[in-house]
């Protein structure tokens, strides 16, 4: 079974078509690199696989079901664009809650677990605001793998994260993969993803332009996959 | 890492229940929490209100009191629900927690449940802090019906939080929500803000809750329930879509 189907997907704002016919599949155990330059429409994409907005026609099926359903939406890890912290809260506290929505059998426990992964075991009563911005990022990386999710959606990974939370989230990404879960992570540093992506989907105006396996030129040459399908310079 | 993590699924209507039950109390547990912490809409409703009822005392001639008092006083926490309401949906687009939230397995109504608990409880605390004060700055003797008085407030404030709420989810990405929440929110409360009105004055006034009275009581009830069946029904699409 395919661990994502997009089929067809339309998306409009207003009379703007922000996706036109998107689809494609994914194998559980890829990691899926989604390219394209800004507007391009990647995170109305992503949104629409994270279950946050519906597309206005065609569907989208993660491990053969809804993205709406409930049993769906526990094998989804989201990071976005923001942290979805809450900085009045603890870094415990933050990762309890999540914990106790997604239904896990000991939520104390696995948020433990997961500061301690992160290095933020020894913040972990300190209240988030008070955190620096790598720590906000890597507790933001600990809530999205706390309930070991299948598919793992990222929405710009390594925008603003320091050298650490990149290791970091480098790592649990390629133990992820290991494990087959299947990663989809849109983004503008092409080199960082194409080197960690199996594979490589190119939006270009709200339309696919590439999809298919990682090849050996991207890695040669990550402007190439701008040049070769959009018939322009990277940027 | 790879072992279940998850609790067995439940499959009882019971035990759905009882886990959207524990869903509603984590969100309600979440926001009282992080309101506790900053104080930032109790400081400023309660701050607001006793202004409010000073000005109010200073306007009105203590003789016509009596015919003012039921609206004097809900018009003082509907403003000052406002100030409350206006924060609820607001606190999750910091960092974006809206979109953690609704990509999780919560359910939008366990999400909403669970903000408009803590919402009536945040808006009581406000109302423990103004009946009382009411009661001193206006000379009215708020305790010979208190046990009713205590009911028309509870009923009153839980049509306020829902439609409040629910209004808060559907502005919280408008630039100017602040505005367009106490808009929407004041003519959909018409009708519960009447009845309790009029149930409040009535008891402040010395007359119980019986006969003609029950009328507002019953169309109180009715609001509070057919409002929060309709919120509950509609936040998925008011959240998604």
């Amino acid at each position: 079974m395919n661990a994502l189907e997009i089929d067809a997907v339309w998306k409009y704002f207003g009379d703007f078509p922000a996706l036109r016919d998107v689809g494609f599949k994914v194998q559980p155990g890829s990691i899926v690199a989604l390219l394209g330059r800004n507007g391009a429409g990647k995170t109305t994409l992503l949104r629409i696989l994270a279950g946050l907005a519906k597309p206005s026609k065609g569907s989208v099926k993660i491990y053969g079901s809804e993205v709406r359903d409930e049993p769906t939406r526990r094998r989804i890890g989201v990071l976005g664009h923001g942290i979805s912290l809450y900085d009045e809260l603890t870094a415990t506290e933050n990762l309890v809650l999540f914990g106790k929505l997604y239904g896990l059998d000991d939520p104390a426990k696995r948020a433990h677990q997961w500061l301690e992964r992160t290095g933020l075991e020894r913040v972990r009563d300190g209240l988030v605001r008070e955190f620096s911005r790598g720590m906000r990022q890597r507790l933001a990386v600990a809530r999205t793998f706390l309930h070991d999710p299948e598919v793992l959606l990222f929405d710009e990974p390594f925008t603003s994260l320091d050298d650490r939370a990149i290791a970091v989230l480098h790592s649990l990404i390629t133990d992820a993969q290991q494990r087959g879960r299947t990663v989809i992570m849109s983004t503008h540093q092409i080199r960082e993803a194409i080197e960690l992506a199996t594979h490589v989907a190119l939006i270009r105006k709200g339309q696919l332009a590439y999809a298919g396996e990682r090849r050996q030129e991207m890695l040669d040459d990550p402007a190439w996959l701008y040049r070769t399908f959009e018939g322009e310079g990277a940027s | 890492m790879s072992e279940s993590v998850f609790s067995a699924s439940s499959a009882s209507p019971r035990e759905t229940f009882f886990s959207f039950l524990r869903q509603v109390l984590t969100i309600a547990a979440k926001d009282l929490r992080a309101e506790w912490r900053t104080k930032e809409a109790l400081n400023a409703s309660i701050a607001f209100s006793l202004v409010m009822l000073v000005l109010f005392s200073f306007a009105v001639d203590p003789d016509a009191m009596p015919d003012f008092s039921g609206g004097l006083l809900w018009l003082v926490f509907s403003f000052a629900g406002a100030l409350v309401l206006n924060r609820s949906f607001a606190r999750e687009t910091q960092n974006d927690c809206l979109d953690a939230l609704v990509a999780s397995p919560l359910p939008p109504a366990a999400l909403f449940m669970g903000k408009a608990l803590a919402n009536f409880a945040i808006l009581l605390a406000v109302e423990c802090v103004c009946v009382p004060a009411f009661g001193l700055f206006f000379n009215i003797p708020v305790t010979t019906y208190l046990g009713s008085l205590v009911i028309v407030i509870l009923l009153g404030t839980w049509g306020l939080t829902v439609i409040g709420t629910m209004f808060s989810a559907l502005t919280v990405n408008l630039r100017l929500r602040e505005l367009m929440l106490p808009t929407l929110v004041y003519p959909v409360m018409i009708p519960a803000l009447m009845a309790a009105m009029e149930l409040t004055r009535d008891l402040l006034n010395g007359t119980p809750l019986a006969g003609d009275n029950l009328i507002w009581v019953r169309l109180l009830i009715a609001f509070d329930i057919i409002f929060t069946a309709l919120s509950v029904t509609l936040v998925d699409i008011v959240l998604v879509g």
